[in-house]
């Protein structure tokens, strides 16, 4: 009975979609325009309200209203809101979902509008503004950027005898130093090498100098790419990292923040979070990720997109173009919650926390990969935690277990160009 | 993900509408004709209800089978194919492995309902309404809420079972995460939170045996052992095998658990995965819908099949007094 409930409801929510369809239409009372901004970070809501502010102050005609929907369920919800017509006139896209999204037709082509009022889209990186192309037609412009960088606990580091991690290093410098900093005793390792695509698979593959997606072919059987596996899964077969089963309930940052790992791989985006630990803000550190083969990190960013079904497209356009030029970056910056993608607007979240090295994530601009994705990146993306699962658990195989994820993925690449 | 015994329910309720017709037209008059109304009224809530919400949903899913559904709206035709793809998915019948383990732990709620119902429903035990309150309780607990209770209980490194195995000198585990006891772990919960349900329906049964039998079992010098299973257990057989076919069906459908208990980079998902959160995850990440609905007819096929099975068995072991 009550397990039905979850499922059914799950499948009659697009139905009840399409029976309320028109009805929340936010037509201009007295002559104003309300726009809706489909959004999922709650600890953006008050930097991006602040940009909102300054939009609607240029543009009185124009309200801005924000529609914030938690991870969790943003994606389903939107699909299931564009069905029912819906869905917010702007909002929020990743690199993940954006070719599906465009290929469907369900986001309006931007490259016209681009052109005709000559938006910045050129200040943005062009690793970044690349991602929300597909066939050739900007569908998307990036707002704000993350990479990742190596974080390190500087008191773990002067207790085992340690140097800082610097532009130096190299994978072997991160081994030795794992190796030295892990101590059984006080549950304390080196390293936390948590399977996940974003912080640590795909750099690290870029890193060994192989490569996740290449013209419609998957990298995961190549040698290089099996390399950059192997980085991780030797830690965790040496001990120097606790195994994956272990990072199922305590995640590698949650690790780092509570002093039981000495260095971890993680997000730009999460230095706002590291700077509210008191401990972390005394004695926490970042650096350059480690070179292996070649010098890599990943780069990833949001970006704002218009609905194609939206019925107010001249003033989300507007919003979008504010969103695209200088003044909202830098009131975005100053909010220190994200990187701005505006380049030169990043000097204020730099400052927002003096106490980090912040500046080593806009460096590594230079050689960021743009995070890999297809038409229907979700279904290759789902095939690798279980295939890999157990070689991240200390059980070994990560040679075939890659082949047989870089098989699996070339057939759903396959599939989805059928 | 149509259960089959509503449906089964509702088919037996229109075969006594139509057979009350039938006899309506043999002997019209006024009154007859009337409370035929009144049993049509009677019947319209369950029956809209049912038609909306059960019967047009699964009309649907049935046609959706046959198309590839557009992530966006919009299907085409795609005649047996998704049948096809699911038929060669491993996962699939891994999935289908997974929850046939379900199922038979699930059923083990059964017997331990049965022996809790006759351990209350003993002559002279007071407080038996608490007891009974305590025991439902989990059945009513959100699922949300019971999975991440004992995900922390289940913890590898602060779990209260992993402290209390130290204590007494044994190995910690990471019980929901190790592929060798994830798929226990999770039946284990299952178990936990559906016996007071069963035990309530037990409970109700064990009321109906008639006072008589015991008194003169207890007369002939029968223990109380004895009399649970010559008297009790035959006579409650027909409430075991109602119980039995509610729970099989659950356990078949188990979904909300794995979802909460089991995240996304879990290395033993693989081995947990039931057919119900496949098919979320094809229908709802993966924009596979039309494979997702060939998965729910399958699933529900592989339901009425052991659910026919059990109707077939019943003849043996239950007794209706």
């Amino acid at each position: 009975m009550r397990r039905r409930t979850l499922l059914y409801g799950a499948m009659a929510a697009p139905l009840l979609a399409a029976c309320s369809g028109q009805s929340d239409d936010g037509k201009a009372s007295g002559g104003r325009t309300t726009l809706t901004y489909g959004v999922w970070d709650v600890a953006q809501v008050p930097g991006m309200q602040k940009v909102i502010d300054a939009f609607e102050k240029e543009n009185p005609g124009i309200s801005v209203r924000m529609e914030l929907t938690p991870w969790s369920s943003y994606w389903t919800t939107l699909k299931t809101a564009m069905r029912g017509g819906t869905a917010p006139d702007v909002f929020w896209m990743n690199a993940v979902n954006l070719q599906l999204y465009a290929s469907s037709g369900v986001l309006e082509p931007l490259s016209g509008h681009i052109k005709s009022d000559a938006t910045p889209v050129d200040r943005h990186r062009h690793a970044l503004v690349k991602i929300y192309a597909y066939q050739g037609t900007q569908y998307g412009i990036p707002k704000d950027f993350d990479t990742i960088g190596l974080w390190y606990n500087k008191a773990l580091f002067d207790k085992a005898g340690i140097e800082y991690p610097d532009a130096t290093w190299t994978w072997d410098d991160v081994r030795d130093a794992a190796a030295e900093l892990t101590d059984p005793r006080a549950r304390v390792h080196g390293m936390a090498a948590e399977m996940d695509r974003q912080g640590q698979l795909y750099p690290a593959i870029h890193g060994a100098g192989g490569y996740v997606l290449k013209d419609g072919r998957s990298g995961f059987g190549d040698e290089r790419s099996i390399e950059g596996l192997r980085y991780w899964t030797d830690m965790i077969d040496r001990g120097w990292s606790p195994p994956q089963s272990a990072m199922v309930e305590s995640r590698a940052r949650n690790r780092y923040w509570s002093e039981k790992t000495a260095m971890v791989y993680d997000l730009s985006a999460m230095a706002g979070q590291m700077y509210a630990i008191p401990a972390l803000k005394d004695h926490g550190g970042v650096a350059v990720l480690p070179k292996g083969r070649e010098r890599a990190t990943i780069i990833h960013g949001l970006a704002n997109v218009i609905s194609a079904k939206s019925r107010k497209k001249a003033a989300a356009w507007k919003f979008v173009h504010f969103m695209a030029g200088r003044r909202a970056a830098e009131i975005q910056a100053s909010a220190g919650v994200t990187i701005s993608s505006y380049e030169g607007t990043q000097g204020a979240w730099l400052k927002s926390m003096p106490e980090f090295d912040l500046k080593h994530f806009i460096e590594m601009q230079e050689y960021a990969v743009p995070y890999p994705s297809s038409k229907n990146t979700a279904v290759w993306e789902n095939l690798q935690y279980p295939l890999l699962g157990a070689a991240f658990s200390g059980k070994g195989g990560i040679e075939s277990a890659a082949r047989t994820l870089g098989e699996q993925m070339d057939r759903a690449l396959k599939e989805e160009r059928a | 993900m149509m259960s089959v015994f509503p449906s089964t329910a509702a088919a037996k309720a229109a075969g006594r509408g139509k057979r009350a017709a039938g006899a309506a037209s043999d002997a019209p008059g006024p009154p007859k004709s009337r409370s035929q109304r009144a049993a049509y009224l009677f019947i319209a809530p369950l029956g809209i209800g049912f038609a909306a919400f059960y019967f047009w949903p699964l009309l649907q899913t049935f046609f959706y089978s046959f198309t590839e559904f557009g992530a966006f709206g919009g299907n085409t035709w795609v005649g047996t194919d998704n049948y096809v793809r699911v038929l060669k998915d491993v996962t699939v019948w891994q999935a289908l492995g997974n929850t046939l383990i379900y199922c038979a732990i699930g059923l083990l709620a059964l017997p331990l309902a049965i022996g809790i119902a006759a351990l209350l429903n003993r002559r002279g035990l007071r407080g038996v309404a608490l007891y009974r309150a305590l025991y439902f309780i989990p059945f009513v607990t959100l699922p949300v809420a019971v999975g991440l209770v004992w995900n922390w209980l289940y913890n590898g490194d602060y779990g209260l079972i992993n402290e209390v195995l130290e204590w007494i000198g044994a190995d910690r585990r990471y019980w929901v995460s190790d592929p060798s006891t994830a798929v226990y772990a999770i039946g284990t919960v299952m178990v936990w939170s559906t016996t007071g349900y069963y035990l309530i329906i037990f409970m109700a049964g064990i009321k109906g045996i008639p006072q008589d039998y015991y008194e003169a079992a207890e007369l002939d010098g029968a223990g109380p052992l004895r009399r649970f299973f010559t008297i009790t257990l035959p006579l409650l057989s027909p409430t075991i095998f109602f119980a039995s076919i509610i729970c099989m069906i659950n356990s078949l459908q188990t979904f909300d658990l794995i979802y909460i208990m089991m995240a996304e980079k879990n290395p033993a998902i693989g081995d947990t995965q039931s057919v119900v959160s496949l098919f979320y995850k094809w229908a709802f990440i993966e924009n596979a819908q039309g494979a997702a609905a060939a998965l729910a007819f399958l699933l529900m096929l592989i339901i009425a099949a052991l659910t026919l099975v059990q109707f077939r068995l019943q003849k043996r072991w239950v007794h209706y007094a």
